[in-house]
């Protein structure tokens, strides 16, 4: 276990959106083929610590450094921080009417493979395997021409999330409440989406306010998120503790 | 060849133009010019030139004094520079020294500009089953795959060689749709125009293959004036492609278009136009100003008549693709895609005339603007008194990007008939924010995710194009719109 690869590095780091100071000081080490969830309470800057590590242009990073792959990743574009395999799933997916599911997806894979000086993938080995994990997420075949989350449900939202980050393959997945709003059956598909990428070359950070899903994707490290840093890590025992206790034994220390 | 020899001096807008525009060349091939001017002797000039018969030259003369008593129309929502029309050259031909009979006696130099522009007119090149008029200037250079077209039956030639090949045609459908006192535009045409497209289609006949025509302006200070009149026979099949472009050139160049469509019994024309003419520079110098009039007249019961249009070049654009709904049960259709970026005004929309009984419209527009661009739609839907039952059913949607564009809609209707339905939809969205950085951190850049929004966004007008056009339209959009954002 010594000889674990660092993936994710963040070093006494500073985001702010707007004039607002909301990441202050965090630290966080991933490795690879880690799980690591993020709970806290609302506003406590979870969504914020995504949208750094995205690059999103509202987020301002004002300290610190994030090292991705041991590549400097506030350097790289958006594009380029997906491209090198950093995958976002949205707490509020974005509806985008008339542009089908299916030739968004393939865009994407595209300019991934284009950035990895691939050929385009074959229109039926990307029809196949679409097929095939949208059967997986429970995702009906005419979603698929559909325009990306146009007049989707919010549970339909997230699952088409996952099924997004099953055909993109990345190496980390922040995962931004995937499980909110989730009826019990989408919540077993979703975490078997989510399990059957992990493996030992990927890592994900699955921010979310429920124990519930860590039950199904057991979490190798559970993390409190209090005022824009980390206050407490610890097992999934944790989260378990949270769940019975709240985050008030916590705050008040 | 010359590369291209616009007269822009700052490098790096050049660079941005080039990339944007990539048809501005222009080629350096000996024309035949006439001086500009306009005023009867040119008409019997042109008319001379053409060797037109007698009813064609009168006709031309009647429609001049005709223009020569009206005023250019003004309720546009377009801000345009005045055009003076004796500042114009109103014939320039590519110097044939006989006019070639086949494509391999065309000049080596056409055919070249015509494969830069990726158009083969080669029928070697075997596109894809498309045969080709092109029209240089104000002529016709050649046409393509017309042996196998003959077979058919099928009459596919340049207007002036309809005129003398098929005078009895010309004579009876000239100007019966569009007449010369349509319009300012349409009378000007009547008299000066050099070329075009013509196209008949024999009863039951189902036209074997696309025809499309592509028209480049390449003279300077010219004008182009081509007339395309479509006759389908009753039972008859055709669909129908125009594309244009022109070189990059700092005045603006006026392109004042007629087409006119019959459809008889049962018949149906399918019309679709990518036009992509120079749209000035991004400080809004140069351009085409398009000014065209285009008409379909569904005569026959049971005719269907269908615009498609893709239009994001041009300066200032102008033009209403209508249809006479006047057989019983004729089906008129309108979609569009108009963009404009930059200083780009395009004021466009279509008219749809309920005459017959059961006649059904249906009108699908998508204006897009990015920077200071203007989009306006214009409709009109109007249903007669003796039109039962009839239906129309008009989507409008407009998207801006930026906030420094503007959108117009102006639908109006005049129904005189109860028994008839009319539904209208209108929306305006925007680009977001959100909806950009969904896709970029999906990997997508930022040009390459407009193109994905925009395409979306005119999925159903770009579902109506024939295959082979809809990726080079797809392209264009995208290429019209490098720059729209930031
Ligand atoms: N665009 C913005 N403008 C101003 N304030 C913002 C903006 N985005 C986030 N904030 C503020 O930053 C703080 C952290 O927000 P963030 O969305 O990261 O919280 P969160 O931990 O994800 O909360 P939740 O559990 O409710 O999703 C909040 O106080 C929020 O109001
Ligand atoms: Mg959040």
């Amino acid at each position: 276990m010594s000889a674990k690869k660092t993936l994710l590095s963040i070093e006494n780091l500073d985001a702010s959106i707007g004039d607002k100071n909301i990441i202050k000081n965090l630290n966080l080490k991933i490795h690879y083929g880690e799980t690591h969830a993020i709970m806290g309470p609302n506003g406590s800057g979870k969504s914020t610590l995504a949208k750094a590590l995205a690059g999103h242009p509202d987020c301002k990073i004002t300290k610190g450094t994030i090292h991705f792959k041991n590549i400097d990743l506030l350097t790289l574009p958006v594009e380029e921080r997906s491209n090198e395999g950093l995958f976002l799933g949205f707490q509020y997916p974005i509806e985008i009417p008339g542009l089908s599911n299916s030739v968004f997806l393939k865009a994407a894979i595209n300019a991934k493979n284009k950035y990895q000086k691939l050929n385009d993938v074959s229109a039926t080995d990307f029809i196949k395997e679409l097929k095939q994990k949208a059967d997986m997420m429970g995702i009906n075949q005419s979603f698929l021409s559909r325009g990306v989350n146009e007049g989707y449900s919010g549970g339909e939202k997230k699952r088409n999330e996952i099924l997004q980050m099953l055909m993109l393959k990345p190496t980390l997945s922040v995962l931004d409440e995937t499980d909110s709003g989730l009826d019990i059956d989408s919540m077993k598909i979703v975490s078997k989406g989510i399990n059957s990428m992990l493996g030992e070359d990927t890592s994900s950070i699955v921010i979310t306010h429920y124990e519930r899903l860590l039950k199904y994707i057991k979490p190798d490290v559970v993390h409190v998120f209090h005022n824009g840093r980390i206050i407490k890590s610890g097992d999934y025992m944790l989260a378990r503790e949270l769940e019975e206790k709240g985050y008030e034994w916590l705050t008040n220390e | 060849m010359d590369p291209d020899n616009n007269q822009v001096s700052n490098p790096e807008i050049d660079n941005l133009i080039e990339k944007n525009y990539e048809y501005g060349f222009t080629t350096d091939i000996e024309s035949e010019t006439i001086a500009p001017g306009l005023n009867e002797d040119v008409i019997r000039l042109i008319s001379k030139k053409k060797g037109e018969p007698q009813f064609l030259l009168d006709w031309r003369l009647k429609a001049f004094r005709h223009w020569s008593k009206l005023k250019e129309p003004a309720w546009g929502q377009l801000n345009i520079e005045k055009i003076n029309y004796q500042d114009i050259s109103y014939f320039s031909a590519p110097k044939l020294e006989n006019a070639p009979k086949s494509l391999d006696e065309v000049d080596p130099k056409l055919l070249e500009t015509y494969d830069k522009l990726g158009i083969p007119l080669h029928e070697r090149a075997k596109l894809a089953g498309v045969a080709v008029d092109a029209v240089f200037d104000s002529v016709s250079v050649a046409t393509t795959f017309k042996k196998k077209l003959l077979e058919a039956g099928v009459i596919f030639s340049s207007f002036s060689e309809a005129v003398k090949d098929h005078p009895e045609l010309i004579k009876k459908y000239l100007g019966k749709v569009v007449p010369y006192r349509d319009n300012y535009f349409a009378a000007l045409n009547a008299a000066v125009f050099t070329d075009g497209s013509f196209v008949y289609i024999p009863k039951g006949v189902r036209c074997p293959m696309e025809l499309s025509t592509y028209f480049r302006i390449n003279e300077a200070n010219t004008g182009q004036f081509e007339r395309t009149l479509i006759v389908a026979d009753e039972g008859s099949h055709v669909s129908y492609l125009e594309g244009c472009t022109a070189p990059m050139r700092d005045e603006n160049q006026l392109h004042a278009a007629v087409v006119e469509l019959v459809a008889l019994d049962d018949a149906e024309i399918k019309y679709s136009t990518v036009q992509n003419w120079y749209p000035g520079d991004e400080e809004g110098k140069g351009g085409i100003y398009n000014f065209v009039t285009k008409r379909g007249d569904c005569r026959g019961k049971n005719s269907k008549i269908s615009w498609t249009q893709i239009e994001t070049g041009s300066s200032v654009t102008w033009k209403y693709p209508s249809c006479l709904l006047r057989g019983d049960n004729s089906i008129g259709e309108f979609y569009s895609i108009a963009l404009s970026n930059h200083h780009q005004q395009a004021d466009t929309g279509t008219k749809m005339i309920h005459l017959g009984k059961n006649t059904k419209s249906k009108i699908i527009s998508k204006g897009i603007s990015a920077k200071k661009a203007q989009n306006t739609y214009r409709g009109l839907v109007t249903i007669a008194k003796n039109a039962n039952h009839s239906r129309n059913y008009t989507q409008c949607d407009s998207l801006l990007i930026g906030d420094k564009c503007g959108a117009h809609t102006f639908p109006s209707i005049g129904v005189n008939n109860s028994s008839s339905i009319l539904e209208h939809e209108a929306t305006t969205s925007k680009i977001s924010d959100d909806q950009l950085f969904y896709c970029i951190q999906r990997g997508i850049n930022e040009e390459d995710a407009i193109g994905l929004i925009i395409s979306g966004f005119c999925k159903e007008v770009l579902n109506e194009l024939p295959m082979e056009f809809a990726v080079e339209a797809r392209a264009l959009l995208q290429v019209n719109l490098e720059g729209a954002v930031g």
